[in-house]
């Protein structure tokens, strides 16, 4: 210990001695000792009654009994109950242990001295000693075999996980940039699976979550939902003469125009479709497309326009795609360039 | 001066006049309410008597926006009291947007902002259908839902939900609870909203709302969303207070001012000198 610390910690007792300590009511006043033992009786008492009230509440209280609480409103009368009572159990005895070493346990200040972080001399003298004895004595040094041999092995150890690692792929290759959506793919709504013709959209008119007609068969088979995710789209019609511009030359059909439902920025479905100001706006971190103009980012995060589906009519008159996206849906991913 | 100058105006003159105009008057209506050929038959049915109140309150109270004849006013118009205003055309708009716009107070418009928001009603019943008579006596648009439109009993519950989902909850919240839009407008909360409202929303598309029809959303479709709508409002809220329900913003605002809160004053009073 050096001179310096020593002589700092000499000031602080100094300075300790110096401190009165200062007594409380209830060290001085008898009656209020008294008080305060009763007042932690009384808390530890109401825990006891909040206990035997959660069971008396779980027994007695239907499940579907609510009461209406002025400015939150109706809530579960059940729930509400159960939950005040636990909270109270256990508060109760937590604040009933803290008032009494507060007001009636002891309360005489003491100072206890850190003790040094490093071990003495003579124990650290005997650590290495003991250390080089049983370098000797396991031959680790006299035994070279030994030592190779547990050294080659433990350097093949990380391989099995290498090769483990190697089965998060193969890589995506072009699942990311393709989707089931082909030339002739009929558009049909979702939930229904209903064919939609051109008629069927009316002027402002939004069709929230549109697929490829044959993604049913395609989800049974696969069970998953990766082609959705993919080839979910929606469809607007505003007048014609509203288009600004489009990504694929005459891509609408009369003004209904088909845009991926999937935000380019992190892939959130996307269908809060303003259909006055055409603006169509990514809830999760407010990226706006105008999809009177090409689908252009107007404002938001997101960094690549909104791919726009070719659409027209089949023979039978029903709304189908003139071909596939002509740009990868979604987010953006590492091999897009 | 001869006997037609307008300065001396001969009081059988004035009598012919009136008698002319009323004539006109009553054959423009009659004429009108002969066009009027409804969206569905048999729901817009309207006595000529309603259509010509409908017609003394639509010049009273919303000519000055969109036009003597439902023609619309231009925001570019001379209009110096107010350049903002732009009253579209309501040919064509049917009764249901005319019921939907007035009867939620939407309509007639009193700030100019944003968006227009709805409020208490400046129209009785009554004089709101007369309205919506007059509107639709110009052209055949959405009508009002009938009674049996709404009759939400044998719709599917589950299907509205997914309905629900799909359609409406990007904009309005999963609890319809509403949220918002860009620009500083936003989705209004459907809890306070009546079926025949939902309804005539969803079949007129109202500001930014997109137009859900009769062929993108089915009536039967409709009646299941509204079913659905009506039963997130009725549940209660097992789990507590349901805090806007509009998911974690709310409830991790409220742990971490007052949950957080009450732990410092915990902390507070355990560290603090007894007396």
């Amino acid at each position: 210990m050096s001179q310096d610390t020593s002589g700092e910690l000499e000031k602080a007792q100094e300075h300790e001695h110096e401190l009165e300590h200062v007594l409380r009511r209830t060290d001085t006043n008898p009656r209020a000792a008294q008080r305060a033992e009763r007042q932690v009786a009384i808390m530890f008492g109401l825990s006891m009654l909040a206990s035997i009230g959660f069971v008396a509440a779980y027994v007695g209280i239907s499940k579907t009994a609510s009461i209406d609480i002025p400015i939150i409103g109706s809530i579960g009368l059940l729930n509400l109950t159960l939950g005040l009572a636990s909270g109270l159990g256990l508060f109760l005895i937590g604040a009933g242990a803290i008032h009494w070493a507060r007001q009636l346990m002891s309360d005489e200040e003491i100072i206890d001295e850190r003790k040094s972080f490093a071990a003495d001399d003579q124990t650290r003298a005997q650590v290495v000693e003991d250390f080089q004895q049983g370098a000797e004595e396991s031959g680790f040094m006299k035994r070279p075999l030994i030592r190779r041999t547990l050294l080659a092995a433990m350097a093949l150890m990380p391989i099995p996980a290498i090769v483990l690692l190697r089965d998060l792929g193969p890589l995506p290759e072009t699942k990311s940039r393709n989707t089931l959506w082909r030339s002739g793919s009929r558009i049909v709504q979702d939930i229904s699976y209903k064919p939609i013709r051109p008629e069927d959209i009316p002027l402002g008119g939004l069709v929230a979550s549109a697929l490829p007609a044959d993604l049913k068969a395609i989800e049974e088979e696969q069970g998953t939902l990766n082609e959705r995710a993919k080839a979910s789209i929606i469809l607007v019609r505003m007048a014609p003469d509203e288009i600004r511009s489009q990504q694929i030359q005459d891509g609408d059909y009369q003004g209904i125009l088909a845009f991926s439902k999937i935000c380019t920025h992190l892939g959130c479905p996307i269908a809060l479709y303003q259909q006055r100001t055409k603006h169509l706006l990514c809830p999760c971190h407010q990226s706006t497309f105008d999809l009177a103009d090409s689908g252009n980012v107007i404002f938001g995060p997101s960094a690549r326009r909104l791919p726009q589906l070719a659409i027209t009519v089949d023979g039978q008159g029903y709304l189908v795609a003139k071909e596939g996206f002509q740009e990868p849906v979604g987010p953006s991913f590492w091999e897009r360039g | 001066m001869s006997a037609g100058s307008p300065r001396r105006r001969r009081p059988i003159a004035a009598a012919a006049l009136v008698t002319v105009g009323l004539v006109l008057m009553g054959g423009l209506y009659a004429a009108a309410s002969s066009l009027a050929s409804p969206a569905r038959a048999g729901t817009n049915e309207a006595s000529p008597e309603l259509i010509s109140q409908g017609a003394q309150l639509y010049k009273e109270g919303c000519s000055s926006c969109h036009g003597l004849n439902l023609e619309g006013v231009p925001a570019d118009s001379a209009n110096k009291a107010n350049p903002k205003v732009n009253g579209p055309t309501l040919i064509g708009v049917g009764a249901a947007a005319v019921d939907f716009q007035v009867s939620t107070g939407r309509m007639p418009v009193g700030a100019y902002g944003k968006q227009v928001v709805a409020g208490r009603s400046s129209y009785t019943e009554e004089e709101t259908s007369a309205l919506a008579a007059y509107v639709a006596s110009f052209a055949p648009g959405p009508a009002i839902p009938s009674k049996e439109d709404l009759d939400t009993t044998d719709a599917s519950l589950a299907e509205g939900g997914e309905l629900f989902r799909t359609n409406c909850s990007q904009c309005h919240n999963f609890a319809a609870q509403g949220g918002a839009l860009s620009d500083g407008t936003f989705a209004p909360s459907i809890d306070p909203s009546q079926p025949n409202h939902i309804w005539e929303a969803m079949l007129t598309g109202p500001q930014n709302m997109p137009v859900f029809n009769d062929t993108t959303v089915n009536p039967d479709e409709k009646r299941a969303i509204i079913k659905y709508i009506a039963s997130i409002k009725a549940e209660s809220n097992p789990g507590g207070a349901p805090l806007g329900r509009v998911g974690p913003v709310s409830e991790g605002l409220l742990l971490w001012t007052l949950g957080l809160g009450a732990l410092i004053a915990c902390s507070v009073w355990l560290g603090a000198k007894a007396k």
